[in-house]
């Protein structure tokens, strides 16, 4: 059986860290600074006795789903009527003028955008298997509880009560809800099974792999970690970076006193080749 | 070269292998069957692996990854088949009728229901006719009262296909409005059947006091019966919703709840493809005084026979018969 649970989890601020793993291998003063939360998570366990857990997503990472996904169906409906309206009459300012017939307008302008507008979620989140383009960015999907994907039956049911979901306006009782549960979930989620969980795996982990080089030099996790703080070193505040980037390399014996920015990079990918 | 180096360097490209068949075979028709076979017997090696780079790098991207292809295989061999044209087949010609039969008692209360509110709005606007501003609006008023009905040019108005596509949509939401607002325990339901009831029924009771009842018996005929009948089912399922999550039985209330939303879609999924019918009959026949009211009567009793028919069960049984 599948369980939900809360797991402590000591992940640091974005900017200061690279995550938990980070925070594991850089010692007390990164837990200091990022005391540890409970976490909801799903745990799905499988015959091979290997478990998975996945994070499961809050009102902050659902929200920020929902407004992309927002922005994306209004501007594909304004896309369809302003195209619609300008191949019709020849200019957009066509549709509101006393010459236009009412009657195309509405089948061939409004119509359409309308069924975008409200269609958007059932049908994206069927063709994508529990997806839609703003989930997709903010790295979210839907999940029945034994973490699968849903049939079109839950994601009917799950989209069918955005009726409720939605009241009594800018979706304030899914809000509360998704608040008020412990799986996070809005009342769509519980009527259909369903929870919103993280996508946790990069696509091109494979491809970034460390090098052998680094891997016996390192060991895999640490290799793992001086490769991932390269690749984010220019999202990285520059102190942030040094710092990590001096901790790294003084557990490896390098002495890294007085080396700029870039010659602090310099030795990281030293480290791994 | 130290263990883990090796066991990365051999595995890395199996992973990459597996990743890409599984992305074919996820995609459907493409996959070859031996890709199949492949991504399958991939699932105890992939374990084998995500175990080993959970003691090497717990929480590694390529931890995190490994989990990720292990999750997609675990749900690709265990997700139960499923051909969505066949389950929709079987919608129609089976499950609806075992839906609404689970919820006949449902149905025959929520009918009961209906016709007393439709009574107690007749009886009230009989009673009290200046009271039919609660449940007409000012321009329908005023037209019955010069008596015409609403409907009446309905046509030189508005095109019979957007008037078809206004009506079914509109239709359509109240119907899985008066599902949804179930979970209220079931009052929601209740308080808008009440309110369909009451209205039809005032409705009828004022056209009837200026002579105009059987003009709008004539303009409802086709359309009315089965539009009435979805009403009653869309609101036998908003009471079932309540009543699960007021007396579940065995069931949690969780369980109860799902059961009854995943029953309740089901069966609107056929109702509202009957609403789209409604709708253009609505827009199509209903304002076309082309029609004659018998003809009204064949084409809104011929699609009611067709709703039951579905209902019943009585498709399902067919082929058995022809056996």
């Amino acid at each position: 059986m599948y369980s939900i649970g809360r797991a402590r989890s000591s992940r640091a601020p974005r900017a200061a860290s690279l995550g938990a793993g980070a925070a594991t291998i850089l010692g007390a003063r990164s837990r200091r600074t990022a005391p540890p939360r409970m976490e909801a998570t799903l745990k799905i366990p499988s015959v091979t006795g290997i478990d998975v857990e996945l994070r499961i997503a809050g009102p902050g990472g659902r929200s920020y789903a929902f407004i992309i996904d927002w922005h994306i169906r209004v501007l594909a409906a304004l896309a369809w009527m302003i195209t619609s309206a300008f191949l019709y009459s020849g200019s957009i300012d066509a549709i509101g003028s006393a010459d236009a017939n009412p009657f195309d307008v509405g089948l061939i302008v409004v119509l359409p955008a309308a069924v975008i507008y409200l269609l958007y979620h059932p049908v994206l989140e069927v063709l994508m298997r529990g997806r839609t383009p703003g989930k997709r960015m903010a790295g979210v999907r839907i999940v029945k509880r034994d973490g699968g994907v849903p049939g079109i039956g839950p994601l009917l049911v799950r989209n069918l009560f955005r009726l409720v979901d939605s009241l009594p306006f800018l979706y304030i009782v899914g809000l509360v809800t998704t608040m008020l549960t412990k799986q996070c979930v809005r009342i769509g989620d519980i009527a259909a099974g369903t929870l919103l969980v993280y996508d946790q795996g990069d696509a091109d982990a494979f491809d970034n792999a460390p090098s052998r080089g680094g891997v016996e030099r390192l060991g895999l996790e640490r290799a793992e970690l001086v490769r991932d703080l390269i690749a984010r070193w220019p999202e990285l505040r520059q102190e942030a970076r040094a710092e990590l980037a001096r901790r790294l390399l003084e557990r490896e014996g390098a002495v890294p006193e007085g080396l700029g920015d870039d010659e602090l990079r310099e030795r990281l990918e030293q480290l791994l080749r | 070269m130290n263990k883990t180096s090796r066991w990365l360097e051999d595995r890395l490209p199996v992973w990459r292998d597996v990743a890409a068949k599984l992305d074919a075979v996820e995609r459907g028709r493409a996959a070859a069957p031996d890709d199949v076979v492949k991504v399958i017997g991939a699932y105890p090696e992939i374990a084998r692996d995500l175990a080993v780079a959970r003691r090497e790098a717990p929480r590694g991207p390529l931890t995190r990854r490994l989990e990720q292809i292990y999750l997609e295989l675990h749900r690709s061999i265990f997700r139960s088949p499923s051909n969505w044209r066949r389950d929709l087949a079987w919608l129609f010609v089976r499950d609806a009728a075992e839906i609404a039969g689970s919820l006949r008692w449902h149905i025959v209360w929520v009918t009961a229901l209906f016709f007393a509110s439709a009574s107690a709005g007749a009886w009230l606007i009989n009673q009290y006719p200046e009271l039919v501003g609660l449940f007409a609006s000012e321009a329908m008023i005023e037209q019955v009262q010069s008596g015409r009905l609403w409907t009446e040019g309905l046509l030189n108005v508005v095109p019979s296909s957007l008037l078809a596509v206004q009506i079914f949509t509109n239709n359509i939401i109240v119907s899985l409005f008066a599902v949804v607002v179930g979970i209220f325990y079931g009052l929601g339901t209740v308080y808008i059947i009440g309110m369909n009831g009451m209205m039809l029924g005032a409705v009828f009771s004022y056209t009837a006091q200026h002579g105009l009842a059987e003009r709008l018996f004539e303009f409802v005929a086709a359309h009315g019966f089965v539009e009435l009948s979805v009403i009653m089912v869309a609101g036998a399922c908003g009471v079932s919703l309540g009543e699960a999550l007021a007396r579940p039985g065995r069931e949690t209330r969780l369980q109860a709840f799902q059961r009854a939303s995943m029953r309740a879609a089901k069966l609107m999924v056929v109702c509202c493809t009957f609403l789209v019918g409604a709708g253009l009959i609505e827009g199509y026949v209903s304002p076309n005084p082309a029609y004659s009211l018998a003809m009204r009567l064949y084409i809104g009793i011929g699609y009611l026979a067709l709703f039951v028919i579905v209902l019943s069960g009585a498709l399902g049984r067919l082929p058995r018969r022809a056996e």
